[in-house]
């Protein structure tokens, strides 16, 4: 076992054979600080992206130009879109909170792979930055979109090469990250802690990374080719050299729609998490939310080629690709109907990560329905392209996977920085927000129902009116993020400690141990001999039902 | 495991079955990557029958059939290194390592004598020959190059990962105890082995 | 979980031996096979063949008949997924 030195120390003050501060920071394989790394260096780039978004925005705001040329447009929404996929919604779940609390929540001191893990989050930033980079080198910023399409990305001047190559990397990063967490999973639970005693966040973190290691090859070696075609002018996609374009739209979205649910199984894990804990009650349906990951991860790998209803596919292949599309939408029923089931006769507490997870409920309920109207396949002949599936997409990843970040953020942040964050700015800061995001997106299910195309420079009169009122709605939502952000910087620079072990009543292994929690995590190894979610001040629906009666 | 923590922490029980899990999650990373080029593979096959067979002629099947045999081998000397070592035979597994990379560097010779006669012939990327062809034989060699130049570069990974454990074993570090790492090395070299059973018949055996 | 951890015993040198003898004469039968025209048989040959060499090397050289049942598990949702990839996209060009 370990020596004293090490016990009681936190993770935060402990420096091992680092002298400096950033040092002991960026060169530690403590899956903590590794976490808290991933945290600031996503929150950054989401700051970076969210600017993106709002001068997209800004430019929208009338007809014709008004504040930037078309190509700036252009690589502007691209750089938005890379950022947000690769940067910051695909691996954040997992690389943020999945390595900080994954350990945690099965009883383990650290990951399978310690080094290996601080050699995804070089690699992340490696990408990231060369992302960053492509930005100032000569020949602009990359204006292919984030999907790349060929053949223009074979032929496009300006810098597609480096963003290609650091799409590879962080893809490279991400496939580690998943190798890791299911080593971790298979070998490093603690005695007791069975596959159906392990937090529901674990089952979707599990999920999640086979996906990751299944499908992101994928997309690596299709982006591969690409750079390849660029290079050397090798005839794989290029119709002039007898290429299909089609194909590579097919391979791009054999990994991006999986990479889809690498976003939002990880969310759904967050909020199966904060749920029972506010509404003090055990988590309804345990194993089919925990298989519904699994069949949403499975499921959802076969209905990529429903992003190209338009490309000219085979009759057969576009029903195919739509039944399968709607058989998606049953396992994630599954799951809201089970956390409403949760909720039902729950003493809620309206605290600000329950308000979040509630916030994720609605909006994701919003985007899931909408996505059926895109799996239909004569109705998605109208709207593809149009703002609906911006709207869409939006409500899904922002309203889903970003709503459970910072649900996560909210429920974890005193435990990972022992500080405690002013409650009534983060409650002003989501309703602001849950305020602002709706007055952004759901103008543009609006505007394009009536015809609107995405990705768009400019537009007629008559969606005027759709898009002013988005671009109010942009504005709010920065304010909301600026105060959400401002709270926690705050909180940080506070003096005061913020050593409760249990701030919210939790029954999951995190809050069993010291905040902030110490280097191994724990100081005397937990033993698990009941399920995650047992709250025994009102657990069973028996004991509801007779204070029902009593009254 | 770590370095940082070892100072403080001492002693960390070391898992080799999580070291295999791990390594097996990374090979189908490397299986897919391949499928992908498999995929598209199938599919211009499909669209270009006649043209394939005609590109795929071409080819040295003589050349192809001696790298399989080449890499089967190696991959037998690999797996008996690794039996060597656990059976206690340190100057055995020594020599069936070496032998492995003498065997993979053969490949890779044999590999560069084929690819320099295609572009003596003027059949590269992008060159006039290869382009006054047709389509489907445009994507057959840009196949061609791209699966096969990737997979050769996994040979040379390969060779670098052998190397090393080569070095290990002579120093001691991986022993009959203590093995694990070797055997990740031979999972690796299998994997390079188990692509060129199927890189071959498509490419060179194509009538 | 169990705690103790397997002793990897590998088979016998002699299995490995057997085995890579037979690899190569399948790989003389893939040859030989090419040579005569079987129309479309030929490559569903060629892939049989070459599908029998790699369960051999997967169960023989890469240990997989002498591990746990769960990277069998493993290797078969790998191979799945690759699969069905494929059918699924010829959804699309096989009837197009």
């Amino acid at each position: 076992m370990s020596s004293d030195s090490s016990h009681n120390v936190s993770y935060l003050d402990y420096k091992g054979r680092w002298k400096g501060k950033i040092t002991s920071w960026i060169f530690s394989t403590d899956h903590k600080k590794i976490g808290v790394l991933y945290l600031f260096s996503m929150l950054i780039l989401f700051s970076i992206g969210v600017l993106f978004g709002f001068l997209m925005r800004l430019e929208l705001i009338a007809p014709g130009k008004t504040i930037m040329e078309p190509q700036m447009y252009n690589s502007i929404f691209t750089l938005h879109g890379i950022i947000m996929i690769f940067m910051f919604i695909i691996p954040g779940l997992p690389a943020i909170f999945g390595n900080f609390f994954l350990p945690l929540l099965i009883g383990a001191k650290d990951v399978a792979f310690p080094r290996l893990n601080l050699l995804s989050w070089w690699l992340f930033m490696f990408g990231s930055l060369l992302a960053i980079l492509s930005v100032f080198l000569p020949g602009g910023p990359v204006d292919t979109g984030w999907t790349f399409y060929v053949p223009y990305s074979v032929r496009s001047t300006t810098n597609v090469f480096p963003a290609l190559i650091a799409a590879f990397i962080l893809g490279f990063s991400s496939i580690l990250t998943g190798l890791n967490f299911i080593t971790t999973i298979h070998r490093m639970r603690v005695q007791g802690m069975t596959w159906f005693r392990m937090p529901l966040f674990v089952w979707s973190l599990y999920a999640t990374s086979w996906i990751q290691i299944l499908a992101t090859p994928i997309i690596g070696i299709t982006l591969l080719l690409v750079v390849m075609e660029r290079a050397f002018n090798i005839g794989i996609f290029d119709p002039s050299l007898g290429g299909d374009p089609v194909l590579f739209q097919h391979l791009f979205w054999i990994y991006s729609h999986p990479a889809v649910y690498v976003m939002i199984i990880p969310a759904m894990g967050i909020i199966s998490e904060i749920i029972p804990v506010f509404a003090r009650r055990t988590i309804f349906g345990y194993k089919f939310i925990a298989f519904s990951s699994i069949a949403i991860a499975l499921m959802g790998s076969l209905v990529w080629a429903h992003h190209m209803f338009t490309v000219g596919m085979s009759p057969t292949a576009m029903i195919i690709f739509s039944v399968l599309t709607f058989l998606v939408a049953i396992p994630s029923a599954i799951k809201v109907f089970n956390w409403v089931a949760t909720l039902y006769k729950g003493s809620i507490q309206l605290d600000p990560p329950m308000l979040y997870a509630l916030g994720f409920i609605f909006l994701f309920s919003i985007g899931g329905f909408t996505g059926l109207i895109q799996g239909a396949l004569s109705v998605n002949i109208h709207i593809h392209d149009t703002s609906f599936i911006v709207a869409h997409f939006h409500y899904v990843m922002f309203g889903g996977t970003g709503f459970g970040i910072f649900a996560a953020l909210h429920y974890w942040f005193p435990k990972m920085f022992a500080k405690s964050y002013n409650m009534k700015t983060a409650k002003f800061s989501f309703w602001t927000l849950f305020f602002g995001f709706n007055v952004l997106y759901f103008p543009m299910f609006v505007m394009g129902w009536l015809g609107m195309p995405r990705r768009y420079y400019d537009y007629l009169p008559e969606y005027h009116i759709y898009h002013f009122i988005s671009t109010i709605g942009s504005w709010i939502v920065v304010i909301a993020l600026v105060a959400m952000f401002a709270n926690f910087i705050v909180a940080l620079r506070k003096k005061e400690k913020f050593t409760e072990e249990n701030p919210w009543g939790g029954e999951t292994l995190e809050w069993k141990t010291s905040t902030p929690p110490p280097l191994e995590n724990f100081d005397i190894e937990p033993v698990v001999d009941s399920h995650p979610y047992e709250y025994k001040m009102n657990e069973p629906d028996q004991d509801l039902l007779k204070e029902e009666g009593t009254k | 495991m770590s370095q940082v923590n070892e100072q403080t922490i001492g002693h960390v029980h070391r898992d080799d079955e999580a070291t295999r899990i791990g390594m097996w999650l990374f090979l189908f990373t490397e299986l897919l990557l391949f499928g992908g080029l498999f995929i598209a593979y199938a599919v211009y096959r499909y669209l270009h029958p006649h043209e394939f067979m005609m590109a795929g002629k071409e080819l040295n099947s003589f050349l192809g059939a001696l790298n399989t045999v080449i890499l089967l081998t190696s991959s037998l000397t690999m797996a008996l290194s690794i039996a060597a070592i656990q059976r206690n035979k340190k100057n055995l597994s020594i020599f069936l390592q070496v032998l492995t990379l003498i065997l993979a560097l053969g490949f890779l010779i044999n590999k560069s004598f084929e690819w320099s006669i295609k572009f003596s012939h003027g059949i590269y990327p992008g060159s006039e020959t290869l382009l006054a062809k047709g389509s489907g034989e445009i994507l057959f060699y840009g196949l061609y190059y791209t699966m096969t130049g990737l997979h050769a570069i996994h040979v040379v990974i390969g060779m670098i990962i052998i190397g090393v454990m080569t070095l290990f074993t002579i120093k001691g570090t991986i022993n009959s105890g203590n093995n694990v790492r070797l055997e990740s090395a031979g999972l690796y070299w299998h994997l390079v082995d188990l692509i060129w059973i199927f890189l071959f018949p498509l490419f060179y055996l194509i009538l | 979980m169990s705690e103790q951890t397997k002793k990897h015993h590998s088979p016998s040198y002699s299995i490995y031996i057997f085995v890579w003898l037979f690899l190569l004469v399948l790989t003389g039968v893939t040859v030989a096979v090419a040579g005569i025209n079987l129309g479309k048989m030929t490559l569903a040959i060629a892939l049989l063949i070459a599908s029998i060499k790699s369960y051999f090397v997967l169960t023989i050289f890469m240990h997989l008949k002498f591990e746990d049942r769960m990277f069998r598990i493993f290797v078969f949702v790998a191979l799945f997924f690759l699969a069905i990839s494929l059918i699924l996209l010829f959804s699309d060009y096989s009837f197009q």
